[in-house]
């Protein structure tokens, strides 16, 4: 008789990592709890993606990491992600930030930036009291088991009234497929308090490394205090062997606004979901995702906005294109609570098929339970229109560069309002290399 | 060489529906040949048979350009050996703005680093977009995208002062135009004339030939040239329809294809 072992961790497992790397007993508790709780919640069931046949287990072993004193140290294919000169930067390498700056204008501002282990020791007052309350552990069988096995991570507090022009930056990179990749950010910007925060997640393996499976487990909560401001932005671009399964959530107090830029650039099976709670009156949230598949990749990507303040408003588009035998599953949820009178939510998602075997659905859904609401939406998925291809032809301009010119017409007016110059360029740049044949 | 296109005996089907029934048509740099005829004869198809429309299939005859085999190329093969189509209906591609489709089209027609400047382009570009009257905006607006039919045909003309084709066949591009853009798109159209280049005015009505004068006039009915003549022919038909000329040649039934 064999056992089949559901979980990677339990109890004991996750304490004794908790103790040995000198966590407070607050957060080694919560760890526990998250390892129990995993043993009998399930695994989340996204619309018409069956993610139980992933290698949702393969989140490796906790590996320390030794530090680094500057991006020189890093290995190449990672170095130049960093930007130039942010006003923050933290580097997570496998299972454990190996670099932090900030600059000394912020510090003394009081803005905090540093990796969730460290701010858990040094902030327990304001980790303790946010941590989990936006994605809560008992959710579901992946929330459980990320706050039992998170390491490393990103902490930011942006203190009442304080506005970090400049992005604080982070970059997680794993080049050791059997170490764990699963970080915890959370974000806490404090009433009027305005911030962006840029996030790059990549791979750097050698070639026979990519046999193995690697789950990048990442949960993202922020915290939009009265009348502040956070902008997101990520860019997911790991190799095809890791499982990028993703939670970002964000509250929002009365009149903050939440801008969300996702780049799911991955070469593996994803699971993205980026939800909004519009909890505040006159909070207001809109997230731009961009995706591309290729081979047998499987996405499930979904945009959510739940409202309710009353006039609070949303806005969600995603455009996704699918080559080879690719599949992606969209989903908009507008969500509007009984009470969240004069909400506004507006919802658009479109996916291009490039190729006969690639796959895409987009499901808009909208949930309404107020009448004194708007709320819109509007869904496509297609292929390249021949027509189209015919009138570039008839100009001179070749096949292949025709439906290239459609294909990043049809990403351009997302990309394009992309607030972040440095965030658009690196976009740019991946989506060129991804859609290359 | 003086530009020469001919077209020898062309016959062309849409899902197994033959619309070409055998066209002859020779057409030299510094000519213009307007083709008449009611809806339905084949006018558009043969446009469209001519620049490669992937729906139209020839299934006989040849056309060549300066003797080249036309019906061997691709569609943008077809482009960068001079031929040019003025569509009826163009496209509208969204993401994609009228400058950098533009630039693309001058582009593909050059070498690789030898390509346009930025500033040489955007200097013809605005003086083409001045002489047709255009606002300047349309060239960072998308493709064809939300423009009134009117301001699609100026911008398909914009194509051709700027890609300077050999032969330009303009199909219905007075359909949709109010008397002012008529005449501004003719002054255009005019402007290109010259020895090396040949113009193929494809149209229901005489109204543009007044300001495009073309040296033959051709009649189209059921997928063939049935009469031919000069500037005369376009006159007589504009005053007197084309029942005379179904008389005259004892068809009844003028369309070709249709259901």
């Amino acid at each position: 008789m064999s056992t089949q072992l559901t979980t990677p961790v339990n109890r004991q497992s996750a304490e004794a990592l908790s103790r040995s790397k000198g966590e407070p007993d607050w957060l080694g508790a919560l760890r526990a709890k998250g390892a129990e709780l995993a043993e009998t919640l399930e695994w989340p069931k996204p619309q018409k993606t069956r993610i139980d046949r992933w290698n949702l287990n393969a989140i490796g072993v906790y590996k320390p990491q030794t530090t680094v004193s500057s991006t020189d140290e890093l290995p190449e294919a990672v170095r130049n992600l960093s930007g130039e000169a942010p006003a923050g930067l933290i580097v997570q390498r496998n299972s454990g930030v190996v670099l932090k700056q900030l600059s000394a204008e912020l510090q003394a501002k009081g803005v905090l930036f540093t990796d969730l282990e460290t701010a858990s020791r040094e902030h327990a007052d304001l980790v303790q009291k946010h941590l989990n309350t936006v994605v809560a552990q008992d959710e579901n069988k992946l929330t459980a088991l990320h706050s039992a096995v998170w390491s490393g991570g990103v902490f930011i507090y942006v203190p009442k009234n304080v506005e970090v022009e400049l992005p604080l930056q982070a970059l997680f990179f794993s080049d050791d497929v059997e170490a764990s990749f699963s970080r915890h950010v959370l974000i806490i910007a404090d009433s009027h308090s305005k911030v962006t925060y840029v996030e790059n997640v990549v791979t750097d393996y050698s070639d026979t490394a990519e046999a193995q499976s690697l789950v990048q487990q990442a949960v993202v909560e922020v915290i939009v205090k009265p009348g502040a401001q956070v902008r997101f932005a990520a860019v997911h671009h790991m190799a095809e062997n890791v499982i990028d399964l993703t939670t970002r959530r964000a509250l929002i107090e009365n009149d903050g606004r939440m801008e969300w830029v996702i780049g799911d650039l991955h070469d593996g099976h994803t699971l993205s979901d980026t939800q909004s709670l519009l909890k505040g009156n006159g909070s207001t949230s809109d997230a731009k995702v961009i995706s591309i598949g290729k081979n047998k990749q499987q996405m499930n990507l979904t945009t959510g906005a739940v409202h309710f303040g009353r006039s609070s408003e949303s806005g969600m588009v995603t455009r996704a294109v699918m080559k080879d035998q690719a599949t992606a599953i969209i989903n908009g949820i507008t969500k509007i609570e009984k009470g969240a009178t004069k909400a506004n939510g507006q919802q658009t998602e479109k996916v291009l098929m490039l190729s006969p075997k690639a796959r895409g659905d987009a499901n808009p859904i909208l949930l309404i339970d107020e009448d004194d609401v708007k709320a819109g939406h509007a869904a496509s998925v297609g292929q390249v229109n021949p027509e189209q291809v015919y009138y570039l032809m008839s100009r001179g301009i070749s096949k292949q560069e025709a439906e290239r010119l459609i294909i990043h017409g049809f990403l351009a007016p997302v990309v394009s309002e992309i607030p972040i110059k440095a965030v658009r360029e690196q976009l740019q740049q991946l989506l060129e290399r991804k859609l290359e044949v | 060489m003086a530009t020469q296109f001919v077209i020898d005996g062309l016959k062309a089907a849409i899902e197994n529906k033959e619309i070409l029934k055998g066209i002859n048509l020779e057409i030299k740099g510094g000519e213009v040949h307007a083709i008449m005829g009611p809806n339905g004869t084949g006018k558009s198809t043969l446009a469209s048979a001519l620049m490669g429309h992937p729906k139209y299939e020839v299934t006989s005859g040849a056309v060549t350009l300066d003797g080249e085999d036309v019906l061997d190329m691709a569609t943008d093969e077809r482009a960068r050996a001079g031929l040019f189509l003025a569509m009826q209906y163009p496209s509208e591609i969204a993401g994609v703005t009228n400058s950098d489709f533009l630039r693309s089209a001058i582009n593909a027609r050059r070498e690789e680093g030898k390509e346009i400047s930025l500033i040489k382009f955007i200097r013809q570009m605005e003086s083409k977009m001045k002489e047709l009257e255009m606002n300047p905006e349309f060239a960072h607006r998308y493709l064809n995208e939300g423009f009134s039919g009117g301001e699609k045909k100026r911008n398909e003309i914009l194509q051709m002062l700027l890609l300077e084709p050999k032969i330009v066949v303009l199909d219905e591009i007075d359909s949709g135009l109010d008397i002012d853009a008529l005449k501004i798109v003719a002054a255009g159209v005019n402007a290109m004339r010259s020895e090396d280049r040949g113009f193929l005015i494809i149209t229901h009505y005489q109204r543009l030939l007044g300001y495009i004068k073309p040296d033959f006039v051709h009649v189209m009915m059921q997928g063939r040239i049935v009469k031919s003549g000069g500037p005369e022919l376009a006159e007589r038909l504009e005053s007197e329809g084309y029942d005379w000329v179904k008389e005259e040649l004892g068809i009844v039934d003028e369309t070709v294809g249709q259901v």
